[in-house]
């Protein structure tokens, strides 16, 4: 889009405003341009975050990442990553960090597909 | 482990036994005892705590040898693309007077999924991976021992793996970062929603580890066409990220704006840079100030860089600064040098000093033209705000080409960075959390259905890694032959070896440059450059600057090129340094015994300045010790003053010539000494010449004591005398 300069007309309103005032409102412009992309985040997160979770669990980079990648291709990662590990593990009667590097290797994929099939079934049933 | 001024640091130590390192603190750290101080004979209103080592700036020996610290941290860019080499660059950096060691990334490591592991040489930057990391950190801690300043490392929280490194940040030490989402949707094209989602995780760990941030706005002045027009999205961009920051939880203290004054002369780029300036420093008071210096309209004229930069120190004073990053004067030609890197801290170092307290005789004045483009400033950014929430917000406004236009808002071009909301690298990969999402970890944003009646998350699982840090997973090296210890092997003749080759990046790199004047055109005179490099040997030549004086009388022109050898240590002949006596140690001995000395420029020589430097008090001269002087001016018989020193019972004769015209300087040296042989008082008369041709070996072959040359003060000429009669005192005791 292209646009003369116009400031003269557009700003009118601003014009009788207080240097605090001006300030104030920059900032409460500010917020409501923010608050819906923190909704957003609050709300969502990504294969890096779950990563991110897996790392602060104890996983090496190399872990958290195939670990994240079969939660997600199983369609698990809205439950989160750690959260997963931690039912594997007890699934497999085993503790989370065992469960975390199978899962990485490609053991217990059986356990995270019955978790995966669960949670479908929920869903539908919550339909 | 402790470094030793005169020993290079040891890279090798420093990998070994990285699995067991644990940074010493977490979080940023100001400088302290900011405010007023006397150091020397100054009273200064805007420094901090002295260092324990440093190297102050050339003219400080006029000054007591004084080194003065700004009040504001100073950033440097380090980031050569081996870190080896990026951190012995760093030590000198903080013996200049940085505290803020910032690490730019290697190329492409924005897109790269995940985290990098090991030590792979980088491009434009350095592969930033725990090891990398690990390691400059625990060289930091020791460089930060040695000057006596903790040293902030830095580097990036971006592209599409922010979460993790902001974790691997976290768990290392690292503390400060740039963060700011809004970076990756319109230089990275990382898809705008994953940006955002990331960035809050990003900010939390960030918060949590008391890191700094630094935000991406100065990036829109780098990039826009006009960086004088970019000013009101400057203002908006700023405010974005850190609203962004706050409601995540980030302390106000640890939220910095990375700011650029965006112009550069031949623009008045004060007078358009300054309101911009204030008017964020208004807006933002409650946050940190990171004034960067300008890069868009640098080229290849290092000096051109420097003045441009130092007008922007200038608005660092004039408003304020928290921290000053500079920025290498030859970042317009290449990846920084070495020696770039600590010319950029002087420059820093050396305006804001000299400007120390300047706001105490110069005020801004807000009547006239400043106050009113200050506020027309704030509405042209508060419009650009009403206009991204009436297409319906950040997302609607990104796509419709709001930002990096070139246009002076209102003003628009139509010729802004255009993302979509489905689009860009890491699409489609944000997930809705479900209601039973949990993630057993500390720091986490967002919603999070944990147990009820938990202390911390991580208890469901004994802790997390930012709790207990024997949890973390440390991976050595992915790769066996791109890594530091195979590069280290290369470079071992030139780091611990007796072999000496000049380098600008890396360890034995043999890069040297050279500067030319050339009497012909600017083009002739390029190729006459390269041709030159190239009989004398070099390769990889390039023509750094070339600078027309006049288009024909002649050329300016800067080269580079790799010398082909190095130099064996033991080959050199370096004579043995005269050890100076200390100030005080000369005193004392004068105190004991009185000194008296006569001295002229002989022969038919008018040159006096050189002779008055040693003499002088006012020049630090000899005078200052208590040596009494019998000064009897140019131009001055040998005769003459061979009497004066049996009049006045002189300890010594000071002679000085200049002049060299038929070695009139040596002929006249051996009169002197002849004389005194003839009348007697050759062995109790110290003899000394000096004079820019002099040599010590020259003086002493026609039968003086000692010869200084050109650069010789006082100090080296008393410690002589007194450590000269000494001995005579010893020969004639025996």
């Amino acid at each position: 889009m292209r646009r003369e300069d116009d400031f003269e007309v557009r700003s009118k309103h601003l014009q009788h405003m207080t240097d605090e005032e001006l300030d104030a409102y920059f900032w409460e412009l500010a917020e409501k341009i923010v608050d819906p992309l923190i909704e957003l985040a609050y709300y969502h997160t990504s294969p890096s975050i779950e990563r991110s979770v897996l790392l602060r669990m104890g996983f090496s980079s190399i872990e958290a990442k195939e670990i994240v990648n079969r939660i997600e291709e199983r369609g698990l990662l809205s439950k989160g990553a750690g959260h997963i590990v931690l039912k594997v593990a007890e699934r497999a009667k085993t503790d989370y960090l065992t469960a975390g590097r199978g899962l990485a290797n490609g053991q217990y994929l059986d356990v995270l597909d019955e978790i995966a099939r669960e949670a479908r079934e929920n869903e539908a049933g919550e339909r | 482990m402790k470094l030793e001024k005169d020993k290079k640091i040891d890279i090798e130590e420093i990998l070994k036994d990285l699995d067991k390192y644990v940074p010493r603190r977490r979080g940023w750290h100001w400088r302290e005892g900011v405010g007023r101080r006397k150091i020397g004979d100054f009273e200064y209103y805007q420094v901090s705590e002295p260092l324990k080592n440093s190297i102050p700036l050339p003219a400080a020996k006029y000054f007591g040898n004084i080194d003065p610290q700004p009040d504001c941290v100073i950033t440097t860019e380090i980031a050569s693309g081996r870190f080896e080499d990026d951190i012995r660059r760093m030590r000198m950096a903080a013996w200049h007077g940085a505290d803020h060691i910032m690490v730019i990334r290697t190329l492409g490591q924005s897109h790269f999924d995940g985290l990098i592991e090991g030590t792979p040489e980088g491009v434009g930057g350095v592969p930033i991976t725990r090891k990398q990391v690990r390691a400059t950190r625990k060289a930091l801690d020791l460089i930060e021992d040695e000057v006596g300043r903790p040293i902030n490392f830095h580097s990036y929280v971006s592209g599409i793996a922010g979460p993790e490194i902001a974790v691997m940040f976290a768990e290392e030490g690292v503390n400060g970062a740039h963060q700011d989402p809004q970076y990756n949707v319109l230089y990275r094209n990382v898809n705008m929603v994953r940006s955002f989602v990331d960035a809050a995780v990003a900010k939390k760990i960030m918060a949590d580890a008391d890191m700094l941030q630094i935000d991406g706005a100065h990036n829109a002045n780098a990039t826009a066409k006009y960086g004088w027009k970019v000013m009101p999205e400057l203002l908006v961009q700023h405010a974005i990220n850190t609203m962004y920051s706050l409601k995540v939880g980030m302390k106000p203290e640890n939220i910095a704006l990375s700011t650029v004054p965006p112009d550069a002369p031949p623009a008045p780029c004060i007078r358009l840079d300054l309101p911009y300036a204030v008017a964020l420093r208004q807006l933002f008071k409650n946050y940190k100030i990171r004034a960067q210096m300008n890069t868009k309209y640098i080229e290849h004229d290092t000096r051109e860089a420097t003045v441009t930069h130092v007008l922007n120190l200038l608005i660092s004073r004039l408003t304020s600064a928290d921290i000053q990053s500079t920025i290498t004067p030859d970042e317009g030609r290449n990846v920084p040098w070495h020696y770039n890197n600590i010319n950029a801290i002087n420059t820093a170092k050396q305006a804001l000093i000299g400007m120390d307290g300047l706001t105490e005789m110069v005020k801004l004045n807000f009547d006239g033209e400043l106050g009113k483009k200050v506020r027309e400033l704030k509405m042209r950014a508060i419009l650009f705000m009403e206009e991204i929430l009436e297409v319906g917000g950040y997302f609607k406004a990104v796509e419709a080409g709001f930002f990096v236009d070139s246009g002076y808002y209102p003003e628009r071009n139509g010729d802004g960075i255009v993302r979509t909301i489905n689009g860009g690298i890491g699409a489609g990969t944000v997930y809705k959390r479900d209601k039973d999402y949990m993630a057993p970890v500390c720091s986490h944003f967002g919603y999070n259905n944990l147990p009820e009646g938990l202390n911390k998350p991580c208890d469901l699982i004994d802790g997390c890694t930012l709790c207990k840090r024997e949890k973390i997973q440390y991976i050595d090296e992915l790769d066996e032959t791109d890594n530091v210890h195979n590069r280290l092997k290369e470079t071992f003749e030139y780091r611990k070896g007796d072999k000496i080759k000049p380098e600008v990046e890396w360890a034995g790199d043999g890069v040297i440059s050279m500067n030319l004047f050339l009497p012909v055109d600017e083009r002739t005179a390029e190729y006459a450059a390269i041709k030159y490099a190239e009989k004398l040997g070099l390769t990889d030549i390039a023509v750094l600057s070339k600078l027309p004086m006049h288009p024909a009388e002649g050329t300016y022109v800067e080269i580079r090129g790799r010398v082909q050898f190095a130099i064996d240590k033991n080959e050199l002949v370096i004579p043995p340094e005269e050890k100076i006596l200390s100030d005080e140690e000369i005193e004392e001995d004068i105190k004991r015994k009185p000194m008296k000395v006569v001295a002229a420029t002989v022969g038919n020589d008018e040159h006096s300045v050189g002779l008055r430097e040693i003499l002088d008090i006012k020049h630090g001269g000899i005078e200052k010790y208590g040596i009494k002087v019998v000064y009897l001016g140019t131009s001055v018989p040998v005769e003459k003053l061979v009497d004066a020193a049996i009049e006045e019972n002189a300890d010594a004769i000071l002679v000085s010539t200049i002049i060299t015209h038929d070695d009139v300087h040596i002929k006249n040296m051996k009169k002197v000494h002849d004389l005194c042989v003839e009348k007697g008082i050759r062995d109790r008369v110290i003899l000394v010449g000096g004079g820019t041709q002099i040599t010590n070996d020259l003086a002493k072959s026609v039968g003086f004591d000692a010869g200084f040359g050109r650069g010789t003060k006082g100090n080296q000429v008393a410690s002589f005398l007194v450590k000269r009669r000494r001995e005579m005192e010893n020969e004639k005791d025996s």
